[in-house]
C-alpha cells in the first residue's frame, strides 16, 4: 500500500532509516536538533539518536561544513544541514576547494561520503539574498553530484541514495515543496543518482525541468493537453550526474524542447542541457531549444516583481507554442 | 510470394515520379523486361519494367498520381495470392510518407497512457479552458497547405531558396526532405524568416505523395490531387481558358489552372537557382553572315546534305571553345574546372518546357554529323526519349530563338555550365560593302557569361572566335 507524506516526511524518513542501519551517520546544523529543524525536516530525529548524532551548531557554515568534510574523511558518513542554500556561500571554499577535490587530491586514499542538503530556490518575498538557484554554481564543479528531488517519493529514494554514495553531494530541496503531499512506496527503496524520469508522457514536445519546475511543467502540460498539445515531461532529478540519454530520447521523439529553470539564464544549467541536446539531436530538431528561467537579475522583494521573475504557466505555455510554431 | 513495387529511381536527380500510364491491367501476366508503366521523371517519360515473373495483382495508385522514389505503386506475385496484408503494408508505407521506413523514434521510458488521459484535464492556474475536442497534434494555424504549390494561380510569394539561394530550414526538416526525396527549395517555410518547419515537409509530401482514396474512388483522373487534397477557390476552374480579360471589367476571372509537372517544377527550381546565385553578364555581336549562307548552300548543293544556321552555329561554339580553353568552364566553391570536352547543349522546346540534349565532343565532330545528330535528339526531345545521360553533363550552351524571328535576347545560364550563347534571326538589312551600300545578311549573338568564370575581356574572346569562324565558314568544314 502505497502512503501519503509530504515532502518534508519524505526526507525525514530517509534519513531516519538510514541512520537506524548505520552508526556512522550523523546529522548536523542549525537548529536541527532541539527546534527539530527549521523546516521540521528532522523532527523526532534528536530525540530518537540523541546528542551524539544529531548535533546543534552555532551560526558557523564555514565551520560546521569542514567539520562534516573532515568527519567523512576518517570514515564517518554525516548529512550536514544547511539552514538555506543561500547560506551556503560562506561556506564555498569548504565545498569548492575540500570537498570536491579531496578525494583526487589524494589519489583515492580518502573517501567523503558526506551530505550537504537544505532548502532552495525562491519561495516568498524573502528577497534578493534569500532566493537564490545555486544548483548551476554547484554542479559547475566535478567532484559534487547534485540532487534535485520534485516530489515526496523522489526525495526519500534520491536521499537514501545519496547518503549511501560515498561522494560529497549537494542535495537541494525546493523550499516550496516541504509540505507538498505525495504517495511513496511503502518499505525500503531507493532511486539511483543519475537516472531521469519522464514524469508525463507526450508527444509533441519534451518540457525539461527538475525540482519545482517539475510542478510547473506538469501544468503547463496540462494547459497545453486542453489545446490539442501533448508535451512530455522529463525530470533529470539529478544535474550531474545528468541523465542525458534519456533527455536525448525524448527530444529525438518529439524533436521539440522547452527547458524550465528557476535560477538565473547565464551558465545555467539549462544552457549546458540545451547545449547537449542541440548537439545531440541537431537533425531531429524542428525550432531551437527554448529556454524559460528566471530572470537575469537578483529577485526584487516586492510580490508582483517576484512573480515576474519565476517561469510560470502562462509563459511556459507561450513557450511551447513558439517551439511549435503556434504563435 | 506477392512483393510490393516501389517507384524506382530512374534517373540520379529523380525524387518524385509520376505514375503518367499504366500499361498493365490488374491480373496481367508480366514477364522480365515488359513495360509496367510509364513513369515521368523530371525530365522525361520512362518505361518502368518489371524484373520479376508474376501477375500484376494489385495497382496501388491511378493513372496520373505523383510521389516520392520509393512509394509503393503496385503488387506482385503469383495469380491468386492475398494481397491484404501487403495493400495495408503499403499503405501505411506511403501514409507514413517515408520512402524508407524512417528510424523508430526511442520510446520514453515509461508507456504512454495516452487514451487514459482525458483531454478535458483541469487547465493549470485557473485557466478555465472548456473540453476540447482533441485535435490533431501540433495542429497547423493556417489552411492545409497540401497542394497549394499545385494550384496557385498567382504568382506565390518567393520561396525560402530565392532569398541568396540559402534555404532556410529546420535541421528536422531538412532531414525529412531527404528521407522524403523532397527537393526543399520548392517549399513555402512558414517559420520565422521564412524558415521551412516540419510541417511545411509534411504539407508538401502530402501534397505530392499518393492519396489512396482518390486512387481507389477515382482511377482514372489524369490531374491528380489537384481536387483531392485542396479545394480550389471558386472562381477557379481548372483546364479551362479564360476569355481575354477586357481591363475595364471586373468580370470574375476565369484562370487556367495547371499543375505542375515535374519539368516545369524542375526548370522553376533551375532557373531560380541560376538567376540567384550566378552573376550572369551579357555580350552582344553582329555577325555578318553571307559567307556562312553560301557556305551552307554549297554544301546543300555538292552534299546535298541540309545543314541549318544552327548547326553552323553549334559547330562554330565548338570550334571557338577548343581554340579558347579558359571559357570552356564552370565555377565550383573550390575551384573552377576548365573541362578537357567540349559537350555542347543545344536547347530545344518541347511540350510543356524545354530540354537540353548534348552533343558530345562537338569540337571532334563534322557539321554533318553535328546536324545528323541534333536532329535525332531535338526529335526525341520531343517525344520525351531522351535518357537522363543525353541531356546532362553539357559544358556549354546554345539557345536558338532565330528561327521564330527573334532579333536578340539573352539567355540563362544553365548551371553548371559558365556561358550560354542566344541566337537571333539572320536578318537581311543594309549595310556598307566597300563604300557602297548593299543587301548584308546580320545575326545578333548574345553571350551570358558567368562573371565568376570568365570575365569581361575572356568572354569578349570567345564571341569574338565565334563570329569569326562564322564569317569565315571554311573552318566549319573539318
Amino acid at each position: 500500500m502505497p502512503r501519503t507524506v509530504a515532502f518534508r516526511e519524505a526526507l525525514n524518513e530517509a534519513m531516519l532509516e538510514e541512520m537506524e542501519k548505520d552508526d556512522r551517520i550523523f546529522l548536523m546544523g542549525e537548529e536541527v536538533g532541539h527546534y527539530d529543524g527549521a523546516y521540521k525536516v528532522s523532527k523526532g530525529l534528536l530525540k530518537k539518536f540523541g546528542e551524539r548524532r544529531v548535533i546543534d551548531t552555532p551560526i558557523a557554515e564555514g565551520g560546521f561544513v569542514g567539520v562534516g568534510i573532515g568527519a567523512a574523511m576518517v570514515g564517518l558518513r554525516p548529512i550536514i544541514e544547511l539552514m538555506t542554500w543561500n547560506f551556503s556561500f560562506v561556506a564555498a571554499d569548504q565545498l569548492i576547494n575540500n570537498a570536491a577535490k579531496i578525494r583526487q587530491m589524494s589519489g583515492g586514499q580518502f573517501t567523503l561520503p558526506v551530505v550537504f542538503r537544505g532548502p532552495g530556490g525562491s519561495a516568498h518575498m524573502l528577497a534578493a539574498q534569500h532566493s537564490q538557484s545555486t544548483e548551476a554554481l554547484w554542479a559547475h564543479i566535478p567532484g559534487l553530484k547534485v540532487v534535485m528531488p520534485a516530489n515526496p517519493k523522489d526525495a526519500k529514494g534520491l536521499l537514501k541514495s545519496a547518503i549511501r554514495d560515498d561522494n560529497p553531494i549537494v542535495f537541494i530541496e525546493g523550499e516550496v515543496l516541504y509540505a507538498d503531499q505525495g504517495e511513496i512506496p511503502d518499505g525500503e527503496y531507493t532511486i539511483p543518482l543519475g537516472v531521469a524520469e519522464v514524469k508525463r508522457p507526450g508527444t509533441d514536445l519534451t518540457i525539461i525541468g527538475w525540482s519545482k519546475m517539475v510542478k510547473i511543467a506538469l501544468a503547463t502540460a496540462d494547459a497545453l493537453a486542453a489545446e490539442g498539445i501533448e508535451a512530455e515531461v522529463v525530470d533529470p532529478r539529478t544535474i550531474r550526474p545528468l541523465d542525458e540519454d534519456l533527455l536525448v530520447q525524448s527530444v529525438a521523439k518529439t524533436k521539440r524542447c522547452l527547458i524550465l529553470e528557476e535560477g538565473w539564464p547565464f551558465n545555467g544549467v539549462g544552457a549546458e542541457i540545451a547545449y547537449r541536446i542541440g548537439r545531440r539531436c541537431f537533425d531531429d530538431l524542428d525550432a531551437p531549444v527554448e529556454r524559460l528561467t528566471g530572470a537575469d537579475m537578483p529577485m526584487p522583494y516586492n510580490h508582483h516583481l517576484e512573480q515576474q521573475c519565476i517561469p510560470d504557466v502562462p509563459r511556459a505555455v507561450a513557450a511551447a507554442k513558439k517551439l511549435l510554431y503556434l504563435e | 510470394m506477392a512483393q510490393i513495387l516501389d517507384m524506382p529511381q530512374l534517373s540520379d536527380t529523380m525524387k518524385i515520379g509520376v505514375l503518367q500510364k499504366w500499361r498493365k491491367n490488374e491480373g496481367d501476366k508480366v514477364s522480365p523486361g515488359e513495360v509496367i508503366a510509364e513513369v515521368e521523371t523530371d525530365k522525361a517519360v520512362m518505361d518502368f519494367e518489371a524484373f520479376d515473373e508474376g501477375v500484376l495483382l494489385k495497382r496501388l495508385v491511378a493513372d496520373g498520381a505523383s510521389m516520392p522514389v520509393g512509394t509503393p505503386i503496385a503488387i506482385i506475385g503469383k495469380a491468386g495470392e492475398d494481397v491484404a496484408k501487403l495493400v495495408e503494408e503499403a499503405k501505411a508505407r506511403a501514409s507514413g510518407g517515408a520512402a524508407k521506413p524512417a528510424a523508430p523514434a526511442p520510446a520514453p521510458a515509461k508507456p504512454a497512457p495516452a487514451a487514459a488521459k482525458p483531454a478535458s484535464a483541469p487547465a493549470a492556474n485557473g485557466q478555465a479552458t472548456a473540453p476540447a475536442p482533441k485535435p490533431a497534434p501540433a495542429p497547423a494555424p493556417m489552411p492545409k497547405r497540401a497542394a497549394a504549390p499545385v494550384v496557385q494561380a498567382t504568382p506565390a510569394p518567393p520561396p525560402a531558396a530565392a532569398s541568396g539561394g540559402k534555404v532556410l530550414a529546420s535541421p528536422l526538416a531538412r532531414r525529412l526532405a531527404t528521407d522524403l526525396g523532397i527537393d526543399l527549395r520548392g517549399i513555402q517555410g512558414t517559420g520565422p524568416g521564412g524558415r521551412i518547419v516540419e510541417r511545411d515537409v509534411k504539407a508538401a509530401q502530402e501534397g505530392t505523395s499518393t492519396d489512396w482514396h482518390a486512387a481507389e474512388e477515382a482511377p482514372q483522373t489524369s490531374a491528380p490531387r489537384v481536387s483531392a487534397t485542396a479545394p480550389l477557390p471558386a472562381q477557379i476552374v481548372p483546364e479551362r481558358r479564360q476569355e481575354a480579360r477586357p481591363a475595364s471589367t471586373t468580370a470574375p476571372a476565369e484562370d487556367i489552372v495547371k499543375p505542375l509537372s515535374m519539368m516545369r517544377r524542375t526548370i522553376a527550381t533551375r532557373l531560380i537557382e541560376a538567376k540567384t546565385t550566378i552573376p550572369h553578364f551579357y555580350l552582344t555581336a553582329d555577325v555578318d553572315m553571307e559567307a556562312a549562307m553560301d557556305f551552307r548552300e554549297q554544301v546543300a548543293q555538292v552534299h546535298g546534305a541540309k545543314l541549318s544556321v544552327n548547326d553552323l552555329v553549334l559547330k562554330a561554339c565548338a570550334l571557338a571553345l577548343r581554340r579558347i580553353p579558359e571559357a570552356n568552364a564552370s565555377f565550383t566553391e573550390e575551384a573552377i574546372i576548365q573541362h578537357a570536352r567540349v559537350d555542347i547543349g543545344m536547347a530545344v522546346a518541347i511540350e510543356d518546357g524545354l530540354i537540353t540534349p548534348v552533343i558530345r565532343d562537338a569540337d571532334k565532330k563534322t557539321i554533318g554529323q553535328i546536324g545528323t545528330e541534333a536532329r535525332e535528339m531535338a526529335g526525341r526531345a520531343r517525344d520525351r526519349k531522351l535518357r537522363p545521360e543525353e541531356y546532362t553533363g553539357a559544358t556549354f550552351s546554345v539557345s536558338n530563338l532565330g528561327m521564330m524571328g527573334i532579333r536578340d535576347f539573352a539567355a540563362i545560364i544553365n548551371p553548371p555550365e559558365g556561358a550560354i550563347l542566344a541566337v537571333g534571326t539572320v536578318r537581311k538589312e543594309p549595310v556598307v560593302k566597300d563604300g557602297k551600300i548593299v543587301v548584308g545578311q546580320r545575326m545578333s549573338i548574345t553571350l551570358s557569361c558567368d562573371h565568376r568564370v570568365i570575365d569581361g575581356a575572356l568572354g569578349a574572346k570567345l564571341l569574338q572566335a565565334i563570329v569569326t569562324i562564322l564569317e569565315k565558314p571554311i573552318s566549319l568544314a573539318f
